[in-house]
């Protein structure tokens, strides 16, 4: 089953809700909580880098009966160093995101911990793409 | 223990989602950021914070929270409010500061 979603950048009011009809796709289906509280997670995180960073996005969710794919895709500024990025407590978000208590430095590890596969790739200036494998079994 | 337990033992005003006051908790989680929430509070949780905006309910009912407890006499916004009563997740208040309302709770589930 594939769903998409459209994400517009800046709009924190509809931040999640992405995330919530995937949460709520995988839970008719029947897949176990463990797997869904860690796609959540992913997901989320991803879902608000989109809002917090970039100026649009597409999210792809691809739900089989042996995993959840996930592919955002974003066009924004990129991340120059993702290494850096990746940093547990580093972060580029606005004060005003910080603000309401996102921009912590913590969505890509959050993301990382709770993926099975996990790839991100970024051209400045143009935009970045995360994938993320988590599996069912 | 329920929500609406713990609101009439700790002195908690409930602003939001009374149709969440049966919930069980099972456990607390003190913090302003958001991602911090995401990635470690669990099911059946009680958030502490004094974050008021809408995205709070957003990951409190992504993370099946039991309630929010929003401390210093912290308001919520709107459509925060609006959020509760649609997810039925209680939005509770406190005059105190975080520090004091987490020992209390601490006190109250692991007694």
């Amino acid at each position: 089953m594939d769903l998409t979603f459209q994400i517009q950048g800046g709009d924190f009011t509809s931040a999640g809700t992405a995330s919530s009809e995937v949460r709520r796709t995988l839970k008719e289906l029947g897949v176990d909580a463990s797997v869904i509280k860690r796609v959540v997670v992913a997901l989320y995180e991803a879902e608000v880098n989109i809002v917090a960073h970039a100026y649009k996005g597409e999210i792809m969710a691809q739900i089989s009966p042996e995993q959840v794919f996930l592919r955002l895709t974003d066009q924004g500024p990129g991340i120059p160093d993702i290494e850096k990025a990746m940093t547990p407590g580093y972060s580029t978000a606005s004060q005003e995101v910080r603000e309401m208590g996102f921009g912590a430095g913590m969505g890509l590890p959050n993301i990382c911990r709770n993926a099975d596969v996990f790839n991100i790739h970024s051209v400045p200036d143009k935009g970045t793409t995360v994938e993320i494998t988590i599996q069912i079994n | 223990m329920t929500v609406k337990e713990m609101a009439q033992t700790l002195g908690l005003k409930v602003l939001a989602g009374e149709g969440g006051l049966e919930k069980k908790i099972i456990g607390g989680y003190t913090s302003d950021l958001l991602s911090d929430v995401m990635g470690y509070a669990d099911a059946g949780y009680v958030w502490i914070t004094l974050q008021t905006h809408k995205n709070v309910m957003a990951i409190a009912s992504l993370k099946e929270l039991a309630a929010v407890v929003l401390v210093k006499g912290f308001e919520p916004d709107a459509d925060t409010v609006e959020l509760a009563e649609q997810e039925d997740i209680p939005i509770l208040s406190t005059t105190e500061q975080a520090f004091e309302l987490s020992g209390r709770l601490y006190r109250l589930l692991h007694p």
